[in-house]
């Protein structure tokens, strides 16, 4: 092998790889020889905990996977499920975490094109991204560049592909200070018999190059992505990759038009680690091998090395396996569209990956030595010992004045309105858009069927602090109730597990247990999931992030249902709650706001209710009974009723008079701002009310009138159960006015940005 | 060679981006800052040949793409022997 | 009657229009690719929105030098009807078939949001499903969505009737909040001389259904069509 060329492989090198003494001797063993250096960084990148799982693998083989409607699970660029009327809806959810911190704007922007790719490389055109964003303390400068740098990263990129931005999640919380997460999520539709995969099949096939030029942008780019953050890395700046969605979106047409053709064997995104996992991946699936020429490979720089050409993270490029005799065809599309096209490689029968710069062979590896031998690690797992002391809840006493109170929770910038956010997104775009940003969960309308598909992202990061399990379940839980409140049905999810150090056992712990809770989910409502993405080392100097699996959830509207809001349509409406009054303080978002604590068991999911009140909320909203539907989430019911009333920014607001049923041993505080699963608030015309009462009884959901809509005013009161006509003195009276301006302005109040209303 | 071209933006066109700019700096403490404008700089690399021929296709070139004569001036330098290239 | 799209490399909105086209009409739209130098025989030709070339030097300034360009041009020129939406529009200022810029919005940042619009007294047949002063609601979706024109051309323009839209409020208030991105006199759209070209930021073909929310862009793509017959 030559390799006279190339630095020596020493033990610094070696560790400064980021591969630790026991996996290089695995290496060695598995090759019969040591490493070249370009095998070295190979290695390296293709044994990283980005693209190998090598600490989460075994916990995420016990996630549910199957399902009738699934038509590609987990293991390829993206998931895919049948749509009915021969479509299907292809999904993923990727982290973009690290780049994002260190430049906020591109770091966002390559975070969406990568994920765009992911879904048109199986055949779907992108038809709608969600973003689920986590910030430190809203008040630093720097969070706030970072806000504004990744709000416009995600927006300038999706916004010039032509792909509307229809939801997601922004929050804050002090541990995202010195790690944000920036997790963004691609849903495309195709036909269920064209989908393409990533499997390098038929030796003598062409490999091709296509898209834009390679640059020496990201190397190495998947190590940092395994590794946790210090002061150095801020210094790492040009490692981060920047984005071109013009290019992206020729790609998109280019590939889409490509694949009407009988042309492409397998195709792949580049993604992490660049042209060495696209290449790896597919020639693993395909149980092949591969050789390729980087000398082939176009280049935007003079004087790169195999290692830095095999390992950049240039955007906007995708390995093709062509059907041979069919390159012209391939190179006349990609020449429409004026992007580079080369065959730089072969599928081979050797199952070796051979790498060639001209003559010369630069690597020489078995592939199953990269995929199949990576290293998989069941580290440690750890209950942290002040668990019990975390679940202990103070006495909390009623605040002074209930209105103020629920200004303080509607104004918080993790509650309050997020126009600011999605007002700077294309999320109109292709004209599909039906239910867009702002509510429980967006709906769009596919081409060719009269059915939609309601997509939505949930995490509620301190529940999964405080209890892995059920925080994890929860989220499940709460995802498809969003999509109930639309009338949607799940089909399936995509998850973004982001946590802290798996090194240590208290954060492994944390890992399996939240995916254990997701698997019982998941179970519980017969839902499977079809992609993902693990995310670790998510901590700065020793701090970890709040646990964060974000659970992307897709759902099918069927034909003829009509759409509706969270929002209330006007005043004379029914008011009521599927699901019970009442909720808990423990884990709260008010505990959080306006107590300062963090603490508490949060609530467990009945899963026989949580299935009933998901199928009361769509059954009424299928029969055009419903005129709104909100999930009660953060703050319970009075923050979800605030919502109702004034959540669009572009109507006006509508009060409402609520005389909640309560238990006498729920406390006031407990009825307005409990929290707990289950529970839908919905208004309907007084007309529907009978047909709404037989939905839910069938269902066995419980329905609970608790008043009606109004013109001035927020204002609830108890509706003592042993008298059904007494009721308490007023608890909350606020007036619209205020309501609203706290509720569209906190966001950008907390954050200190003008525009004000806007 | 190099010819290098400024657009900016005409006097008297609004120019958002160096008002944010100028707010910026003045609330980093720069108070002497009286004004800032935003415009962009093009490098282009051309094939050596007459100066004058070379400054001429270049602001051809300015006039036609690299700037927009509604709203925007433009400036061509080429560098000359012994000048920084 | 025939209707071209034509597709740059970065539009976005082709298809979105081609879709109002079908909705309003029942016909499919033909395509007319930037390298083009015909518009096979087009009756209408819509320029759509997007980011043409990736709108990287400055928005509609490369577009304009496409092959297909000319051809739009010569067609407006002999009196065909020319219809430029957001990228579309800036292109056509760019390639000289309207006057003004359009330049980055006053807030620095791309808004998409509803907008109202008060309709002009233009007299041009592609507004002829608008009454002068009705007051419509659609989309915009831009960063650079800024009108800009020197004193000289705003003066010629407004007295020559030429401006279609005006940013308003709901009650047809022009001025004040109700401009999104601080154009010169709330100017959200333009014709031409002739009244055959039409430029506009708002977005028609996102307001051509009610389950967008909205329906008051189709009267323009029905009156369009209607010309163009």
């Amino acid at each position: 092998m030559t390799t006279a060329t190339e630095p020596a492989v020493t033990p610094e090198l070696v560790a400064s790889h980021g591969l630790a003494e026991a996996e290089y001797r695995r290496i060695v063993e598995l090759l019969g020889r040591p490493p070249t250096y370009t095998e070295l960084g190979v290695f390296s990148v293709m044994w990283s905990e980005h693209c190998s799982y090598k600490s989460s693998r075994i916990w995420l083989r016990t996630l549910p996977t199957q399902g009738p409607r699934v038509l590609q699970g987990p293991g390829e660029n993206a998931g895919a499920i049948d749509i009915g009327d021969g479509l299907a809806v292809v999904f993923k959810m990727e982290s973009h975490n690290h780049p994002s911190f260190i430049e906020p704007y591109q770091g966002a922007a390559t975070g969406v094109g990568g994920i765009m790719r992911d879904v048109f490389t199986m055949g779907a055109r992108p038809v709608a991204n969600l973003n689920s964003l986590r910030f430190g303390d809203p008040r630093s400068p720097r969070m706030r560049w970072l806000v504004e740098g990744v709000v416009a990263g995600i927006g300038g990129y999706g916004n010039c592909v032509g792909v509307p931005t229809v939801g997601g999640e922004v929050s804050f919380h002090p541990s995202y200070d010195g790690n944000i997460l920036v997790n963004a999520m691609t849903v495309g539709i195709c036909r269920a018999d064209r989908i393409f995969r990533g499997i390098a099949a038929g030796p003598g096939n062409p490999v091709m190059y296509v898209g834009s030029r390679t640059g020496r942008d990201g190397i190495h780019g998947a190590t940092m992505a395994s590794e946790e953050f210090s002061a150095e890395s801020e210094s790492k700046r040009p490692t981060v990759q920047v984005g071109d969605p013009f290019t992206e979106k020729l790609l998109i047409e280019a590939c889409l038009e490509l694949m009407e053709e009988d042309a492409i064997v397998a195709i792949q995104d580049m993604g992490a680690a660049g042209l060495t996992s696209s290449s790896v991946e597919m020639a693993g699936r395909g149980g092949t091998g591969l050789d390729l020429d980087v000398a082939r490979v176009p280049r935007r720089e003079a004087g790169m090395s195999p290692y830095e050409v095999l390992l950049s993270e240039s955007q906007e490029r995708m390995l093709i396996v062509a059907a041979r005799g069919k390159e012209d065809v391939v190179t006349q599309v990609f020449r429409k569209w004026d992007l580079e096209v080369e065959t730089v490689g072969v599928v081979t029968d050797t199952g070796r990956w051979r790498i060639f710069d001209g003559d010369r062979v630069m690597a020489d590896i078995p592939v199953p030595a990269l995929t199949d031998a990576a290293p998989v690690y069941e580290r440690p797992c750890a209950e942290p010992a002040d668990r019990e002391a975390t679940r202990l809840v103070p006495e909390v006493p009623d605040p002074g004045d209930f209105g103020e109170a629920l200004l303080a929770v509607v104004g918080d910038p993790s509650v309050a309105s997020k126009r600011w956010v999605w007002r700077q997104y294309d999320h109109q775009v292709q004209t599909g858009t039906v239910v867009g940003p702002g509510g429980d969960a967006a709906v769009i309308r596919v081409d060719g069927t009269q059915r939609r598909i309601a997509l939505t992202s949930d995490c509620n990061p301190l529940w999964v602090q405080l209890d892995p399990f059920h925080g994890a379940a929860g989220a499940v839980a709460e995802a498809a109730r969003n999509l109930a409140c639309v009338g949607a049905e799940p089909l399936g999810i995509t998850d973004c597990l982001n946590f802290g150090n798996p090194e240590r056992p208290e954060i492994m712990w944390q890992f399996r247990e939240a995916v254990r809770g997701m698997s019982y989910g998941l179970d519980q409502l017969s839902i499977p999931v079809v992609s993902g993405n693990v995310s670790l080392y998510n901590e700065t100097e020793g701090r970890a992030i709040l646990p964060t699996p974000t659970v992307g959830m897709v759902g099918l509207v069927e034909a003829g249902v009509e759409p509706v809001g969270s929002a209330f349509r006007g005043p004379g409406r029914i008011v009521a709650l599927l699901g019970d009054v009442g909720g808990q303080l423990g884990a709260s978002h008010y505990l959080r706001v306006a107590v300062g604590v963090e603490l508490g068991r949060p609530p467990v999911v009945d899963w026989e209710r949580e299935r009933a009140v998901h199928a009361a909320c769509r059954e009424a909203i299928r029969a055009g009974l419903l005129e709104s539907a909100h999930d009660l989430s953060e703050g319970g019911l009075a923050v979800a009723l605030a919502e109702s009333c004034v959540g669009r920014h572009d109507a006006p607001p509508v009060g409402a008079d609520v005389y909640a049923p309560a238990p006498p041993e729920l406390r006031d505080l407990e009825l307005l701002f409990g929290e707990g699963h289950g529970r839908v608030l919905v208004s309907l015309p007084r007309e529907a009310w009978d047909a709404v009462q037989a939905i839910c009884a069938r269902a066995g959901c419980p329905l609970n009138w608790l008043g009606e809509t109004s013109a001035d005013a927020l204002r609830i009161a108890r509706k003592l159960p042993t008298d059904p006509y007494a009721t308490t003195e007023t608890l909350l009276h606020v007036s619209l006015h205020s309501l609203a301006a706290r509720y569209h302005g906190g966001f950008v109040e907390a954050l200190g940005f003008e525009g004000g209303l806007a | 060679m190099k010819a290098r071209v400024y657009v900016t933006l005409r006097q008297g066109v609004l120019d958002p981006q160096g008002r944010a700019v100028l707010h910026a700096l003045s609330s980093l403490g720069f108070d002497q800052v009286r004004d800032a404008r935003i415009g962009k700089y093009v490098e282009l690399e051309i094939a050596d040949g007459p100066r004058d021929e070379a400054e001429k296709a270049v602001r051809e070139m300015a006039r036609r793409l690299l700037a927009n004569p509604v709203i925007e001036d433009f400036r061509v330098e080429i560098p000359g022997e012994g000048e920084a290239r | 009657m025939r209707v071209g799209i034509v597709v740059f490399p970065g539009s976005n909105c082709d298809r979105d229009c081609a879709r109002a086209v079908a909705e309003v009409s029942g016909r499919p739209a033909a395509w007319i690719w930037h390298k083009d130098r015909d518009l096979g025989g087009a009756d209408l030709v819509i320029v759509p929105g997007g980011f043409s070339y990736g709108d990287y030097l400055r928005c509609g300034a490369i577009a304009r030098f496409s092959p297909v360009m000319e051809e739009v041009v010569a067609f407006a020129r002999r009196g065909g009807p020319v219809i430029g939406i957001c990228n579309g529009f800036q292109i056509l200022t760019e390639a000289g078939l309207l006057p003004g810029a359009l330049m980055r919005n006053v807030g620095l940042k791309f808004i998409c949001q509803d907008v109202h619009l008060s309709v002009g007294d233009t007299g041009s047949p592609l507004l002829g499903g608008y009454r002068p002063g009705q007051v419509v609601r659609m989309p915009v979706a831009h960063a650079d969505g800024r009108f800009h024109a020197d004193a000289e051309t705003l003066s010629r323009i407004e007295g020559e009737g030429r401006v279609a839209f005006r940013y308003c409020d709901a009650e047809g208030r022009v001025g004040g909040p109700s401009n999104p991105n601080g154009s010169l006199a709330a100017i959200a759209g333009i014709v031409s001389p002739g009244g055959n070209v039409l430029g506009m930021m708002p977005h028609p073909e996102r307001a051509a259904e009610a389950i967008l929310g909205g329906t008051d862009g189709r009267a323009l793509f029905v009156a369009a069509l209607s010309r163009a017959a």
